[in-house]
């Protein structure tokens, strides 16, 4: 009996600690912040010594240094040369990497388009100085200075890579062949059940894209940039395709099983895994359809608190050399942003089939961004949908 | 103990060499019990109090906090929202009511697959075949879980084994979505269920049943009037394994249940964007299994775990 009071006064006390602490740190919240005004932060004008060691936040696949696969090794040389030893901490998610970003133990991170302007408004990364990155000059002109790279003219980061959210399709099941997105929104009941989408809040943007150009009342510019009209449009369009879908998809390799066994049978997918499941048989195809798709950029930022700067401005020299572009393009499944990677590749139609240097197909690609309460497109008379609320629209989309 | 306590060992060796630390520490914790228990249970209590109750009581205050709509940092003011959001917003009530019913089916299924095997395990087959067919029911516990689901994965996709098992009935297989999630946490748990009811059976007293017999009993009256009444606790201790570990499970839904959510991918989803949100669900499971427990508690089923 002494024992149950024991515990039960250990846990009161563990209570009222818990209690007064947070009571005591509820003082210093900060006031929420809208719409990007980025503090004010300085990138370095010039490099000092390499500190010896950097830490990395990445994509599965963007630093290798040959311990999963023997032939994709670019960090090995990248150690040798700069005497730079790379710790990298693979992240499954934008989400992830904004977190990993905020504990400050990291110096640069390979940030998607959904996940850079948070890093930039938080203050958690910093302006890059491109004059010490030489290799950014052969960069593809359509890269630099976007809006998920960029804010006020000031870069952010260096582009690693892109590529587009094409719509796939078995090649068996699906006749006539889609030449349009309305094959997964409008038209989706033909494959009831067997409909997937990429599992993530930013794929409303590809259901506004799609009322974009099928709904031209509601007026969408920018598909990231979604008043609350807009937003809702979207959001019912997607809540009318859940009834089609089979499962929704976030981890490629079940993509590409759901293809294969013939589960899903049309949806979003990535080039890369519709070359994957191509290559394992399954009849599929994949393209972009006639309004444009959605698609990412990645950019390797520099945390604001970096405790490695010399050695992370190293690497994001290094990624963005012509044959490491060219090696992690090819690797990955990507289009590289290095113009003179094209020749380094080894599969020489390479740049070809990803597009590479097709500026008129990147402009039909709405790259992936954070949508926030200024709208990116300009308008200054509404207020558009915060990602948070992206968020909690995707939960309830799925029900 | 204290009273009857015999003289110090330390003692007798004593009178023939000065007492050292050691010894005068040794005679101090002798006379002082409460001392003694007080130095023993110190580091079990603070690792319950600290680490398990601690962790606990930071997830429920966490609830009570925001977070910066862009940044998603986590804001440290007080506020009810998010804990009303969970228990008013339809979707979250939905998704806790669907994640409710399917640890209940599981449950159920469980209970009733498992009872006549444990049934067979425990008083049907010969007597030296029992441990062998308790170890093969504890076989499946020694694969990975997520090996076990992905073969779910692929006997419940289009054209598996299901399908292929189905079609001479004219029927297909249930595809990805909640009755796949439930079949497969159901053969998950299974074993936590049968090993309680399996012990409660092999443990029932053989004179019971044939005092049942003797008086006229037949043997389903028999094992409604005795067999039952003797075993259900055990079933509610093997309830209490599949209960909460169906409502907590998030990854079996997310390779086998197609566009299914359940609770706990909704605190999966929060729990990079938005902590304090993910706190609020996350105390919902929390609550439920008290009930349970509570209610469970009620029918003396407890005391068999």
């Amino acid at each position: 009996m002494r024992l149950i009071r024991t515990v039960q006064a250990a846990l009161a006390a563990t209570l009222f600690l818990a209690v007064t602490a947070c009571g005591s740190s509820g003082g210093d919240g900060e006031s929420s912040a809208t719409g990007l005004n980025p503090p004010d932060l300085k990138a370095p004008t010039r490099l000092g010594k390499p500190e010896g060691q950097v830490d990395l936040i990445a994509w599965a696949g963007y630093v290798e240094d040959g311990s999963n696969d023997p032939d994709a090794d670019w960090v090995s040389d990248f150690e040798k040369q700069t005497g730079c030893q790379v710790r990298s901490k693979v992240a499954a998610s934008s989400d992830e990497m904004v977190k990993l970003m905020k504990t400050g133990e990291y110096d640069a991170v390979s940030a998607s388009g959904d996940a850079s302007l948070r890093l930039i408004a938080s203050g958690d990364a910093a302006p890059v100085n491109t004059d010490l990155v030489p290799n950014y000059q052969d960069i593809f002109p359509d890269l630099k200075m976007q809006p998920w790279n960029s804010v006020d003219g000031k870069a952010y980061g260096i582009p690693h890579g892109r590529g587009a959210n094409l719509l796939m399709y078995n090649t068996e099941k699906v006749k006539p062949a889609p030449t349009s997105w309305s094959a997964v929104f409008d038209g989706a009941f033909a494959h009831k059940g067997h409909v997937t989408a990429y599992d993530s809040p930013i794929y409303i943007a590809d259901a506004a894209l799609y009322l974009k150009a099928h709904r031209p009342e509601l007026k969408i510019k920018d598909p990231y940039a979604l008043d609350q009209k807009q937003f809702d449009a979207a959001v019912d369009l997607l809540k009318q395709q859940n009834k089609n879908v089979g499962e929704y998809w976030s981890d490629y390799l079940k993509e590409v099983s759901a293809f294969k066994s013939g589960d899903s049978v049309i949806g979003t997918t990535w080039q890369v895994i519709a070359n994957l499941a191509a290559s394992e048989g399954a009849k599929v195809k994949a393209f972009v359809p006639e309004e444009g798709s959605t698609g990412w950029s990645d950019t390797w930022m520099i945390s604001s608190k970096a405790k490695h700067p010399t050695c992370a401005y190293k690497w994001l020299n290094w990624i963005v050399s012509p044959k490491v572009n060219a090696q992690v393009a090819e690797y990955f499944g990507e289009a590289p942003a290095n113009a003179k990677a094209c020749e380094q590749t080894t599969d020489k139609n390479f740049c070809t089939t990803y597009h590479a240097a097709d500026t008129a197909y990147w402009k039909r690609i709405a790259f992936w961004n954070t949508p926030v309460e200024q709208c990116l497109d300009g308008r200054t008379d509404v207020k558009c949908v915060p990602y948070a609320k992206w968020v909690q629209a995707w939960t309830e989309i799925k029900g | 103990m204290t009273a009857t306590a015999p003289a110090p060992p330390a003692a007798p060796a004593a009178r023939e060499r000065p007492r050292g630390t050691l010894g005068r520490l040794a005679g101090a914790l002798h006379r002082r019990p409460r001392l003694r228990l007080a130095l023993l249970l110190t580091a079990p209590l603070l690792w319950l109090a600290v680490l398990y109750l601690g962790s606990l009581a930071v997830l429920f205050v966490s609830a009570f906090w925001t977070t910066n709509s862009f940044t998603s940092q986590v804001v440290k003011v007080w506020s009810t929202d998010n804990l009303r959001a969970v228990l008013t917003t339809p979707v979250y009530r939905e998704v806790i009511v669907r994640s409710v019913g399917v640890a209940l089916a599981v449950t159920v299924l469980c209970a009733v697959i498992g009872f006549p095997l444990a049934f067979f395990t425990a008083r049907v087959a010969p007597r030296r075949w029992r441990p062998l067919l308790v170890v093969a029911v504890l076989t499946p516990l020694w694969a990975s879980y997520l090996v076990k689901v992905y073969a779910w994965r692929l006997i419940l996709s289009e054209g598996g084994l299901a399908d292929w098992m189905l079609r001479p009935f004219g029927l297909d297989g249930p595809g990805y979505g909640l009755p796949a999630a439930v079949l497969t946490l159901t053969y998950l748990w299974l074993p936590y269920m049968i090993l309680p009811v399996h012990t409660a059976l092999a443990q029932l007293p053989a004179g019971l049943l044939e005092a049942s017999a003797d008086l006229g009993a037949r043997p389903a009256r028999t094992f409604r009037s005795v067999v039952l009444p003797l075993v259900l606790p055990s079933v509610g201790a093997g309830s209490v394994f599949t209960f909460s570990l169906s409502l907590g499970d998030y990854i079996t839904v997310q390779i086998v249940g197609g566009k299914t959510q359940l609770i706990g991918n909704l605190v999966y989803s929060n729990i990079e964007l938005n902590l304090p949100m993910a706190a609020a669900l996350g105390l919902v499971p929390v609550v439920v299994i008290v009930l349970y427990l509570l209610a469970l508690r009620r029918t003396g089923a407890l005391s068999s775990l």
